[in-house]
């Protein structure tokens, strides 16, 4: 799960790393208020989950309290355009307005997690304020990376590692070392999945502040903090993903081609997708059923993606283990009764109960096309995509 | 004749009188998998068709010898029931639990890292080994005993992919489902050396996906001279970058996360890579054709 930044700010300074003063407003008015009680210049930023605001126009610096309101006019209601939004941009609704910092240096600094060493790794560098991967592809010598043992946690001395590692000197290295300490307690006390601060800088007046800073967290962890839970935005995230959210189906991403995919297991929904693209067709989601085999799941699938207007066909492709493939069949004529159906269905099923569900399909009577292996559901599913008919 | 189960292996499963619990270890035994035992907290003294239940793991070792625990307990006890099994030294646990924080699997793994104890997933299918043991959740009948190894991150394409071998003869020595987290007991790595070591396994067909870099450690692997054919297929050359794909370590972070560096890296190595998930079956024929295996 993704927070905003002022939110991930907010719980940056609880764990006791220094950020900006600022303040996150919705209106131009708030903007000038907030801008008039810091009494300097500010920056002003839209709050969007996604990365090169800057770049989009989104993130604006004014010296007065007048330009701080007028900028927030510019962008607030605004559908900004990033290389992470899509086409489509993200509308802005909040601003953060922070004080403008005097930037004698910009670093870096994130907690994440190396799955290879299945330990938590704070990584630093001093090229602060560029994507890390651009850092990573051009100037890998610049990136310095220290695993934590959770056995014992984060010590001092591997702050001071890192520090030096940095070039930091004095006062800074204590402060580095405390911002450290804080980043790796919040990435373990709340089960993050990455804790990033970009830009990290050292202000012309010596202070260590955290500029920029992206929290996600681990959507597994999520039971046991209702307090991050609550951070949550639903306008960020793609409305029909929201409803698959609140109609049980956690495991559907939105996607820009016109085939509507219902499969069970995350690894045969990714490829019954590429099963897709190579037979000539795109897409139109990814959706993973889970294995628990509930009736009205099923139905619910099918109540998302008709509710999809690009959805042109639909490729039901089920393999069942520990999910019954009767179970699946039960659903796919309920949906018919329920829903109204008007694309082309195209049914894949093989596994668990398989004779129970191929019966119950075929009694039905429903005109859905069959398939009886993945490449010829992949092929069938295009193809009716495309409004031609294949014998089923 | 195959890796990590077979049909002496004396299987404990962990939350047995679940609603899954109780229906796949009827399907294990169904399967003839040795199901000696299981374990629910404050049901011991009760059985399910025949198999007696105990409180603790410690307990149903002690009684019954098993060596290898299978657990279906939800995901946010799960962390505790594979350490207790751990502390009962049992030698092989097979989670199937999805869903379990990556941070109770870093603590998990930690403990295990000198143990000499093996885990398997979790959020995986399970291992077996076709007409001997079952340890998991997968559809046995579309299993055959054979010589061709398996391992893979998802579980269904596990079916999949078996599903195409066996359609065309072609059986399998072991499936090992490794699981779809970021934080796994038994990576790819391990599995493909215990198949390098195993001599009745002459092939492996491994099933990575986008995420991590376990597609990258086996290709390494090939690469320094493992004198098996390996055919490979990488779920998720149609993913977009950032987005979660179902499985927790299924999201593209980086190059090195997506479908076409891992197979770059595996083909380089000298591994077969399939491009279409249909096509796994028929190019393993073709590969095994060619050694002159088959």
């Amino acid at each position: 799960m993704k927070v905003h930044e002022f939110q991930a700010k907010e719980l940056l300074q609880k764990y006791g790393v220094p950020v900006p003063r600022g303040q996150v407003a919705e209106s131009p008015e708030e903007v000038e208020a907030i801008a008039r009680q810091l009494g300097r210049p500010v920056v002003v930023k839209a709050q969007i989950h996604a990365g090169g605001r800057g770049k989009a126009g989104g993130i604006r610096l004014a010296s007065t309290p007048e330009e701080a309101r007028e900028a927030a006019g510019q962008i607030l209601g605004r559908r900004l355009v990033t290389h992470q939004t899509g086409p489509e941009g993200k509308l802005v609704r909040r601003l953060l307005v922070e004080e403008a910092l005097q930037v004698q240096q910009e670093l870096y600094v994130a907690v994440i997690l190396d799955n290879a060493q299945a330990m938590p790794l704070i990584m630093v560098s001093d090229a602060g304020g560029i994507d890390i991967e651009e850092v990573a592809a051009t100037s890998p010598e610049r990136i310095h990376r220290l695993v934590v043992d959770p056995a014992i946690g984060f010590q001092p001395f591997m702050g001071r590692y890192l520090a030096s590692k940095l070039g930091l000197r004095g006062e800074t290295v204590k402060e580095a070392v405390q911002a450290m300490a804080g980043l790796y307690r919040l990435f373990v006390e709340k089960d993050c999945s990455l804790v990033e601060v970009n830009p990290w800088v050292i202000t012309t007046d010596g202070r260590l502040l955290a500029a920029d800073a992206k929290v996600n967290f681990d959507d597994n962890a999520l039971f046991r903090h209702p307090d991050v839970a609550a951070l949550r935005d639903p306008a960020e995230e793609d409305p029909l993903e929201v409803e698959a959210q609140s109609l049980g189906i956690s495991n559907y991403v939105r996607l820009s081609g016109n085939i509507g995919c219902v499969v069970n297991g995350a690894g045969l929904a990714m490829a019954t997708m590429d099963a897709i693209k190579m037979a000539g067709g795109e897409p139109a989601n990814f959706l993973d059923i889970g294995t628990v085999n509930n009736v009205e799941r099923v139905v619910n699938s099918f109540r998302i993606l008709t509710s999809d207007e690009r959805v042109k066909a639909i490729l039901i492709n089920i393999f069942g283990g520990m999910a019954r493939v009767d179970v699946i069949a039960e659903g796919i004529v309920r949906a018919f009764k329920e829903l109204e159906v008007r694309v082309p269905v195209v049914v894949r099923l093989a596994g668990t109960n398989l004779a129970e569900g191929e019966r119950i399909l075929s009694q039905s009577g429903l005109p859905i096309i069959r398939a009886g292996d993945l490449g010829e559901a992949a092929f069938k599913a295009v193809a009716a995509a495309q409004g031609e008919r294949t014998p089923s | 004749m195959s890796i990590l189960v077979d049909r002496n292996t004396r299987v404990l499963v962990q939350g047995i009188t679940g609603r899954e619990g109780s229906f796949q270890t009827r399907r294990c035994i169904e399967y003839g998998t040795k199901v000696v035992a299981g374990v629910t907290p404050g049901r011991g003294g009760e059985e399910l068709d025949g198999v007696p239940i105990f409180d603790t793991v410690r307990e149903a070792v002690a009684n019954t010898g098993a060596n290898c625990s299978l657990i279906f307990v939800p995901a946010p006890f799960a962390a505790d029931a594979i350490l207790e099994a751990a502390y009962a030294e049992i030698p092989l646990i097979v989670c199937i639990t999805e869903g379990i924080p990556a941070l109770d699997m870093v603590r998990v793994r930690r403990y295990l890292r000198d143990s000499g104890i093996r885990l398997i997933g979790p959020n995986c299918p399970g291992v077996i080994t076709p007409g001997q043991a079952r340890v998991g959740i997968m559809p046995g009948d579309v299993f055959t005993p054979g010589m061709v190894g398996v391992i893979s991150r998802s579980g269904t394409l596990v079916y999949e992919a078996v599903a195409q071998l066996t359609a065309l003869g072609i059986g399998q020595s072991t499936c090992v489902g490794v699981g779809g987290d970021p934080v796994i007991g038994t990576t790819p790595l391990d599995a493909m050396r215990l198949f390098a070591q195993d001599p009745d396994t002459k092939a492996v067909v491994f099933i990575g996906e986008i995420g991590g870099t376990f597609e990258q450690e086996v290709a390494e692997f090939i690469g320094k001279g493992l004198h098996k054919p390996v055919i490979a297929f990488v779920a998720g050359a149609t993913a977009p970058p950032g987005r979660r794909m179902g499985h927790a370590g299924a999201i593209i972070v980086g190059e090195a996360g997506t479908a076409q560096a891992k197979k770059r890296a595996l083909a380089q190595a000298g591994a077969v890579v399939v491009d279409s998930p249909a096509q796994i079956g028929l190019t393993t024929r073709r590969v095994l054709q060619e050694r002159g295996i088959i």
